[in-house]
C-alpha cells in the first residue's frame, strides 16, 4: 500500500504560505508541504486548523472568499501557480472537490458530471466514454443519472462531486473532507474508491480530513495542522504509531481510552514538554 | 353569437399580443437572475439603450455629437449615410456585447460574493448611468424606429373573422410579428440553456458560484455571455416597443410591467416569463373589459400588481419557479 507514494518527485510544493482573510484575519501562519506524484497525502487536524484554507489556497478559490496568499509560494510541477485563475489550474490538472459536496442542485447527476468536463474541448463520443468510466467507479450514480442532484442522498452527492472532478481528467485531486456527514460504512466505501482510483488510474490525492483514523489507513503520507501551522508530518504508518497522534487524534493511549476531559491539543502538550 | 362574447374574444387576442411584449422584457430579467442571482433593475434601460443605439446607427447619427459640438464649437450631427436595418441590428448587437463586457469588468467582477441587495443596488446605479449615457450619446429627443416590420391591421384575420362572426377583429401585424419572434427566442434560449455546454455552465453558475469555479468554469466569461444575451433580448424588446410607440425615455419604464410578470411566472423560468406575460396581458385586458366599466376604468394600471401580490401570498416561487431545495 505504501509503495505507490514512495517516489520523491514532488508534484505539488507548498512553501511556507501565509493566508489572510479580509486583510485582517490570519489563518495560515506558514504552512509547507509536498505532495508526491501518485501518492495519497492526508492533511489532518481539527476544526479551524486551516485544512480547507490550505486546499483553497492551492486551487486558487480563496479570492472569491476575500482571502489572499500573502507570503510563500505554491508550485505545481515546479511552476508558480498562485496568480493563476482556478480555471487555469483545472487545465493544468488540479481539481478541487469542495467540502460539503457543492453539487449543482438543480442540474441532474449526469449534467453535473458533464459540467466537470467544461474546460476540455472534447466531442460527445469522448464525453460518453468518460461518463462510463465514472459510472464504472460509481454504479450508484448511473442509477440516479436523471435525478436532480439536490434530491439525492449525501453519499450520492459526494460520489457526484468526486465523479465531476474526474470528468476534468485531472492529475491531482484536492479532496476536502470526503467523510463529512456520512455513515461510517459509506466513508469506508468512498475511501476504498479513492484508493483504487489512486492505484489503478494513478491519480494523485491531497485530502483534508478530520477523521484521522480512516485517513491514516488509506494515505501514504500525513501532515497534521494545528492553528494554521504544520505541527507534525511523516509517513502514515509512522504517524499511526506515534504516541502523541494516538493520544490526541486517534483517542487511544497506553492507558486505554481517556476521558474527553483530559484531552488537550497536541501543541499545548509539546510546549509543556519542550 | 352575442356581441359581448365576440368583443371578449377580440380583447382576449389583443391581451395575448400585449402579453408577448411584456414577456419579452421579463425574459431579460430571468436570464440574468438565473445565472447570477442579480435582479437586474437596468433591464428596461438596457432595452431603451439598445433601441437608441439601433436608431442612431440606422440614421447615421454621430455619437456624442452634442458633447463634441459643445466642446469644440463644431456643428456635426450626421455622417450622412443610412445603414440598412439588418446591418444596424448586427452592429447594435456588437455594442451590446461590448456593454456587457464593460458592465462585468467595471462593476460585477468586483462584487463577487457580495450580498444580493448590494448587487441589486449596483444595477440601480447602472440603470441611471445608462439612461444618462444613452442621452449624451444619441440625444434625448423622441425618435421614430422603423426596421421594416409590417404595422397596422392584419387584413387576413380581419376578413376571416368578418366572414365567421360578421365582425372583423383588429389585430396589429406588429403584434403578430412580436409573437413569432418571442416564440423563436424562447425556443432558442431553452435549447441553449438545457443542451449546450455553455448553457449548462450557466445553470451551474446559478446554482453554486464556488463549485462552478472549482471545476474550471470561468465566471467572467459566463457573466459576459449572460449580459450579452440579456442585451440581445433587450434589443428585441426595444425594437418591438420602439416600433410601436417610438424610442423615448418611457421605454425604460416597461421594466415595471415586467415585475408582476416575473412574480407570476417565477424568476428562474424562461417559459414562465412567457406564460406569466400572457396571463398578465390577457388578464388585464379582460378585467378592464369586464370589470373596468363598473369601477370607472383604468384597471390596467393596477391589475397586474394585485395579481402578483396574490401570487406572492400563495405561491411565492411563481408558477414555474424552481422550488428551493433544502435537505435536512
Amino acid at each position: 500500500m505504501l509503495d505507490a507514494g514512495k517516489t520523491d518527485e514532488a508534484l505539488l510544493e507548498v512553501n511556507n504560505i501565509e493566508v489572510i482573510y479580509n486583510h485582517v484575519i490570519l489563518v495560515l501562519k506558514g504552512v509547507s508541504l509536498k505532495v508526491p506524484k501518485g501518492g495519497i497525502t492526508a492533511l489532518l487536524g481539527g476544526n479551524g486548523a486551516g485544512k480547507t484554507t490550505t486546499l483553497k489556497a492551492i486551487s486558487n478559490l480563496l479570492k472569491s472568499e476575500r482571502g489572499e496568499v500573502t507570503k510563500g509560494t505554491i508550485r505545481y510541477r515546479g511552476e508558480r501557480v498562485q496568480d493563476l485563475l482556478p480555471s487555469d489550474l483545472v487545465k493544468m490538472g488540479v481539481v478541487q472537490v469542495m467540502e460539503g459536496r457543492h453539487c449543482f442542485e438543480h442540474l441532474t447527476i449526469e449534467e453535473n458530471l458533464l459540467t466537470g468536463a467544461y474546460t476540455r474541448g472534447i466531442g460527445r463520443a469522448e464525453l460518453d466514454a468518460d461518463l462510463e468510466m465514472v459510472y464504472d467507479y460509481f454504479p450508484r450514480l448511473k442509477e440516479r443519472r436523471r435525478s436532480q442532484a439536490g434530491y439525492t442522498s449525501g453519499g450520492e452527492q459526494q460520489m457526484c462531486a468526486i465523479g465531476r472532478a474526474l470528468m476534468a481528467r485531472p492529475e491531482t485531486i484536492l479532496l476536502d473532507e470526503p467523510s463529512m456527514g456520512l455513515a461510517p460504512q459509506l466513508v469506508e466505501q468512498i475511501f476504498e474508491i479513492v484508493k483504487s482510483l489512486n492505484e489503478k488510474e494513478g491519480y494523485t490525492f491531497l485530502l483534508a480530513e478530520q477523521n484521522t483514523n480512516v485517513a491514516l489507513r488509506f494515505a501514504h503520507h500525513g501532515y497534521i495542522l494545528e492553528s494554521g501551522r504544520v505541527v507534525m508530518d511523516g509517513p502514515a504508518a509512522a504517524l499511526r504509531e506515534n504516541p502523541d497522534v494516538k493520544e490526541f487524534y486517534l483517542g487511544v493511549s497506553d492507558e486505554g481510552r481517556k476521558s474527553f476531559r483530559d484531552v488537550r491539543s497536541y501543541r499545548r502538550r509539546k510546549r509543556w514538554l519542550s | 353569437m352575442p356581441d359581448q362574447l365576440i368583443f371578449a374574444m377580440e380583447v382576449f387576442l389583443n391581451g395575448l399580443m400585449a402579453g408577448v411584449l411584456y414577456a419579452l422584457v421579463a425574459l431579460g430579467f430571468v436570464l440574468i437572475f438565473k445565472a447570477s442571482g442579480i435582479f437586474n433593475f437596468a433591464q428596461g434601460v438596457l432595452a431603451l439603450f439598445a433601441a437608441l443605439t439601433l436608431v442612431g446607427i440606422m440614421d447615421g447619427q454621430v455619437p456624442f455629437s452634442h458633447l463634441i459640438n459643445a466642446v469644440f464649437g463644431t456643428d456635426i450631427h450626421h455622417f450622412g449615410w443610412h445603414v440598412p436595418a439588418l446591418a444596424a441590428i448586427l452592429l447594435t448587437m456588437v455594442v451590446m456585447v461590448a456593454l456587457a463586457w464593460a458592465v462585468n469588468h467595471f462593476i460585477f467582477r468586483h462584487l463577487v460574493g457580495q450580498e444580493p441587495i448590494i448587487l441589486f443596488m449596483a444595477t440601480i446605479g447602472l440603470a441611471y448611468f445608462l439612461e444618462g449615457f444613452g442621452d449624451i450619446m444619441w440625444g434625448a429627443d423622441i425618435k421614430k424606429l422603423d426596421v421594416g416590420l409590417p404595422q397596422g391591421i392584419n387584413t387576413v384575420i380581419d376578413e376571416v373573422t368578418y366572414g365567421i362572426f360578421g365582425y372583423g377583429f383588429f389585430i396589429d401585424n406588429l403584434d403578430l410579428w412580436a409573437t413569432f419572434v418571442a416564440a423563436l427566442l424562447v425556443i432558442a434560449l431553452v435549447i441553449f440553456a438545457q443542451y449546450s455546454k455553455h448553457g449548462r455552465a450557466m445553470r451551474a453558475v446559478a446554482d453554486d458560484h464556488q463549485a462552478a469555479l472549482s471545476v474550471g468554469v470561468s465566471l467572467n466569461f459566463i457573466w459576459v455571455m449572460v449580459w450579452s444575451l440579456a442585451g440581445f433580448v433587450a434589443l428585441v424588446a426595444g425594437i418591438m416597443w420602439g416600433t410601436k410607440s417610438g424610442v423615448q425615455f418611457s421605454l425604460s419604464l416597461i421594466a415595471l410591467k415586467a415585475l408582476p410578470v416575473l412574480m407570476l411566472g417565477g424568476f428562474t423560468s424562461i417559459p414562465g416569463a412567457i406564460v406569466g406575460g400572457l396571463i398578465i396581458g390577457v388578464g388585464e385586458k379582460l378585467f378592464e373589459f369586464a370589470i373596468g366599466p363598473m369601477v370607472g376604468g383604468a384597471t390596467e394600471n393596477w391589475f397586474a400588481y394585485v395579481l402578483a401580490l396574490l401570487f406572492l401570498v400563495f405561491r411565492p416561487q411563481g408558477l414555474f419557479g424552481e422550488k428551493i431545495i433544502e435537505r435536512v
